[in-house]
């Protein structure tokens, strides 16, 4: 096992499309390992993807199940990954291991439905919502050579509401929202 | 630091920027903005000119564009970013008083503004004061809902949500 280098923008290679994993080995597990290693190794990244350490294959590990209160399928490596369903919006704030010192705003789906491959090849499929589906857009993104700051929408422009929160009681309100 | 506010219209950055940087100056981070139809830009700027220089440097492009100039000397690097936790959302029917009702509550709850941006909606019978505020705080966003919660009785709704920065 390896800590890899991450690769930064400007790097072109980050805008590279990453081919299918057509051969579920042993190669294939040392590479993930080599993977975790690398995410685990930088600041709290909840998730990497192949291409960010110069490995241009459809690889992505994710796992939001650190963060308090967001429900999670846990530590997930996803391989060929691919949303199915996308449903919903809503605006949040992203960072990148390959974008270092800056975050921005960006849309996501909030609800996705989604296939991948595990390591060993066996299809599974997933229904995940928030943070989690924020997170596996965020790394299939690097799949397919797209970074966050592609999709950074204005701080200024709060349009979208991440969420609902009853935040007032609503009797008597003096207010008319 | 540069300052400068006047009247909007297109090319304005293009001008001041231009000008700036063949005489060797160095961008750095910028805030520009509309506000209430004025232009207003604050820019960091690094380089050899003193404060004086560049006001006679500036000085043809703000007297043809008619802009006021504005030089602070200030420290500035990179890597100084703070990334915000916690989202604060506040509208009310528009009155004297909301800002600074919201900020002392949250300044009194140790919290931080990293960032702040308002603008009044509605129309001119039933204005609307629409804020957004992020910043930083170690409290839980229930005790900060608890620091604000006083406002409602005034009018004045406020939102409070964490910031999960996201980073993949």
């Amino acid at each position: 096992m390896a800590i890899r280098d991450i690769l930064r923008v400007p790097d072109e290679r980050l805008k590279q499309v990453s081919a299918p994993v057509q051969r579920f080995d042993a190669a294939l597990r040392l590479a993930i390992a080599d993977l975790e290693e690398t995410r685990l190794a930088g600041p709290a990244a909840v998730g990497i993807a192949a291409p960010q350490v110069g490995w241009f294959e459809r690889v992505v590990i994710v796992d939001v199940s650190t963060k308090r209160g967001v429900s999670s399928h846990g530590h997930l490596v996803l391989v060929n990954p691919e949303i199915e369903h996308w449903d919903g919006y809503e605006i949040g704030r992203e960072g990148c291991l390959s974008v270092p010192d800056y975050t921005g705003n960006v849309i996501r789906a909030t609800r996705i439905r989604l296939v991948a491959q595990d390591p060993s090849g066996e299809r599974r499929s997933y229904e995940m919502e928030g943070f989690e589906a924020r997170a596996v857009q965020h790394e299939i993104d690097h799949l397919d050579g797209l970074l966050f700051i592609d999709r950074v929408v204005s701080r200024r422009t709060d349009l979208f509401r991440r969420k609902v929160y009853a935040t007032q009681p609503t009797s008597g309100s003096a207010l008319r929202r | 630091m540069l300052t400068l506010v006047g009247e909007d219209r297109p090319g304005i950055v293009a001008r001041v920027t231009t000008t700036l940087t063949e005489a060797g100056c160095n961008l750095g981070e910028a805030s520009m903005i509309r506000l209430g139809g004025n232009f207003t830009i604050m820019l960091m700027i690094c380089g050899d000119l003193a404060g004086p220089d560049l006001e006679r440097l500036l000085a043809p492009v703000a007297a043809d564009l008619h802009l006021r100039v504005h030089v602070d000397p200030a420290s500035g690097g990179l890597h100084h970013h703070v990334v915000p936790n916690i989202q604060v959302r506040v509208m009310g029917a528009d009155r004297a008083g909301i800002v600074a009702a919201v900020t002392t509550a949250l300044a009194r709850a140790g919290f931080n503004i990293l960032e702040l941006q308002s603008d009044v909606a509605g129309d001119a019978d039933r204005p609307v004061y629409i804020m957004n505020i992020q910043g930083c705080s170690e409290r839980t966003v229930e005790s900060l809902r608890e620091a604000v919660a006083h406002l409602h009785a005034q009018g004045i709704a406020v939102d409070i949500s964490p910031v999960d920065t996201l980073i993949g």
